[in-house]
Order: C-alpha cells, then structure tokens, then sequence
C-alpha cells in the first residue's frame, strides 16, 4: 500500500481510539497495535491457565469440603477465563495452539506470580485475597480497553472474579481469628506473598517500555505505578481490620497525599523471576507441557467420535 | 500427532424465556453437539441461560466493515422514518 494511504489509515484508526469507539476484528488496525494485543492477551490467557496450577496443589487438602467446592468453582473459573482470552486471540489472526506452544517452549511469558509456591493452606487465602485481588485492579479498566472482543472477554471475567477474591480473604480472616497457631500462619503467608502481589504491576512507570503506546491506544488506562498504588491503597486497611502486619517498615499513611508511601520493590528479584529463574518456573512450564501430552488421547477420542458419529448420521439421512 | 483442528463455534444464549438468544462468544469443538456440551460448561456456569444456540463460524456471512458508509448512511439522512419527526398538536396527550 501507499504510504499516504496507510497514514490515512492510521489516523482513521487512532481518532476512533481517541474518540472511545471501539476496535473490532475485521476492522483495520495497525500491525504494532495488533501485535501488542496478540503478545498481551495470551500473555493473559497463560497467566490464568498456569494460574490454576499453584491452587490444584491444595484442591485435595482443603480443610472441609466447603472449601473444597469453592476452590474447585475458582479453579474452573480460570479455566473459563483462558479460553475467553485464547478465542479473543484468535480474532486477530493468531493460531491459537501456536500460541500454546510459543507458552510451553519458553518464548510467551505469563505473569511471574504463579511462579511462587503455595506452601500452606493460608497461601490458598491470600492468594485469593492479594493476587486475584491484584489481577481484578488490572482487569477493571481492561473492560474498557479499545478492543471490543478483549473488552468484553474482561467484562466477563470481572464479573465472574469478584468471588474469588472474598473467598480468599474470607480464608485468610478465619485464620486470623483462630489459634495461635493459623494466625501465625496467615501472617507468614502474608509476608511471602505481599512483594510478589505489588510486583504484578510490572516495572515502575519510568522503566516501562510498553505503557505510553499501551496508553495512546487506550489498551491501557492507568499507569503501572497508578494501579500498584490503588492496590496497596485498598488493601492496607483491609490487613489492619483483621489484625495482620503488612511486612514494609517504609509503608505509612501520608496526609498530604492521601495515599499510602511504600517501600522500595526488589526489582533483582521480579527480574530474575521474569526471566525464569524464579522457585517455580520450570515446574510449571513442565506441567503445562505435560497436560497437553497427557490430554492427546482425549482429543484424539474426540475427533474419532465426531467422525464416526458424522458417518453414522450419513448413513440414516 | 493428530494435527487437525477443531473448528471454531460462535454460541448464542437465551438467558430467559421471552428474549432471544444473544451471541456471547466462541469456543473450539470436534462437533455440534460436543460445542453444546462446552459452551454449557464455559458459558452457562452461572445460571445464565436456558438454551444455547452453536454455528460453525465458519458458516457465519457477515457484512464488509469497509462498506460500513455507503451501506448504513442513507439512513441517516432519512430522519422522516422517526416518530419524533413529527410535530404534534398541544393537547394531544397520547399517540
């Protein structure tokens, strides 16, 4: 194409965007928008795939079976949210089991949070509380992103998110009423997972290569430290209220702002986390790769069953 | 390794008697009646619907965005076929 008529195109494109009309599929967009979109939403759809995997670790020692069905219910859901996200993928030209293998050989990333371990039944509390709530500060203003398919694949997920993160603040509470004992064991669940939670923001907005392009497409709304600041914000009095210590010796309320100050994130570690060598990267990798092989038969079965079905259907008419 | 696809669905939902079914997204199946089966299971968790509808997406023939001008544009020229076009006399309560 021209170059003057791709620049039409372009602006074509980005005055819808400015004026809050919405992207659809077969509409034009440019490459780099499209890439972007590709690259962040099946970075979201393996976020919740993997995502199930540190909760799977506690599904058969819930402690009753109330909190067995919940968790069950919670797991379920991520499943639903991966495929939402795989189908908005594959609207814009992506295969989507390319975009499964491009997640089990390393080239996708997912976010870096799943690569921690769930060590004790509080970790299935606060990771409910902490990064589910995290997750729905981020997905929040996403239901407004410029993308209709990824927009409304948000506005489902939203919805659909609120439980988990009272389930898992309901779980943390409990055990902070209880002995000794369960308090001591949120409030080490607290501590091992709060510098992660903050680290799900991603860099510090003047570290940030993708936020000002994100913004101008209005794929992103607020700014990395923007929302990691309304999540501590939130979550502080939350902590008080049942009795549990944030563990930040800098965090403090600050008049002047009205927000609270915090400390200063171990950026060596969310670094060393995103390139893999975070405590569970590989193991989760491995059990991604492992589903998928395990699960071949079962595909296999199916297609062998829609076949034999078509031909029998054939026959009859 | 078995490399072929399952095709992609569009589903439609009828969330209650008296309103039509509405599309809500997509999913991958082997066939119909396995794509019915999935998108109750993604689709309907919540008690959102009462009947689902599945079509190959394949088989979905949609209008060309790029004619979106010329084909919907006349009618905005057309603001005669609006009830608030015409003038009605003080006094009429209802029409």
């Amino acid at each position: 194409m021209e170059k003057n008529k791709i620049d039409a195109l372009n602006k074509a494109f980005q005055d819808k965007i400015d004026n809050e009309i919405k992207i659809e599929p077969k509409d034009y967009m440019p490459d780099a928008y499209r890439k972007t979109l590709i690259r962040q939403i099946s970075q979201h759809a393996h976020s919740e795939i993997v995502g199930q995997l540190p909760e799977a670790n506690w599904v058969t020692r819930a402690p009753n079976l109330r909190r067995k069905a919940v968790l069950l219910a919670k797991i379920q859901d991520e499943a639903g949210h991966g495929l939402y996200l795989y189908s908005a993928v594959e609207t814009l030209g992506a295969d989507r089991e390319q975009t499964i293998d491009d997640l089990h050989e390393g080239i996708a990333k997912y976010s870096s949070i799943f690569n921690y371990p769930t060590l004790t039944w509080a970790d299935m509390g606060t990771v409910g509380w902490l990064v589910d709530g995290a997750a729905i500060m981020n997905q929040v203003p996403l239901c407004r992103c410029s993308y209709g398919p990824y927009a409304r694949a948000m506005v489902r997920v939203c919805k659909e998110e609120s439980f988990h993160q009272r389930q898992g603040f309901e779980v943390v509470t409990q055990l902070a009423k209880g002995t000794p004992e369960q308090k001591a064991m949120a409030q080490d669940s607290l501590n091992r997972w709060w510098w992660p939670a903050l680290m799900m923001f991603g860099p510090n907005d003047a570290d940030s290569t993708h936020t000002a392009q994100s913004m101008e497409w209005k794929i992103k709304r607020h700014t990395n430290d923007e929302l990691r600041q309304m999540f501590v914000d939130a979550t502080v009095p939350q902590a008080e209220l049942i009795g549990l210590t944030i563990p930040d010796k800098d965090l403090k309320f600050n008049e002047e702002t009205g927000h609270y100050d915090f400390g200063e994130i171990d950026w060596d570690e969310f670094w060393q986390v995103v390139k893999g060598y975070g405590p569970c990267n590989e193991e989760r990798v491995a059990a991604r790769k492992k589903a998928k092989e395990d699960g071949l038969w079962v595909r296999e079965a199916a297609n062998a069953y829609a076949e034999k079905r078509a031909a029998r259907n054939k026959k009859a008419s | 390794m078995n490399k072929k696809e399952w095709p992609l669905w569009e589903v439609f939902i009828r969330s209650k008697q008296g309103l039509s079914h509405k599309h809500v997204g997509s999913l991958r199946a082997p066939d119909a009646e396995m794509a019915v089966n999935n998108a109750r299971d993604v689709y309907t968790r919540r008690s959102e619907g009462i009947s689902i509808w599945v079509v190959e997406s394949a088989n979905v023939v949609a209008s060309d965005p790029s004619e979106a001008g010329p084909l919907y544009e006349p009618a905005n020229s057309k603001a005669y076929r609006h009830p608030t076009f015409y003038e009605v006399p003080e006094g009429i309560k209802h029409m």
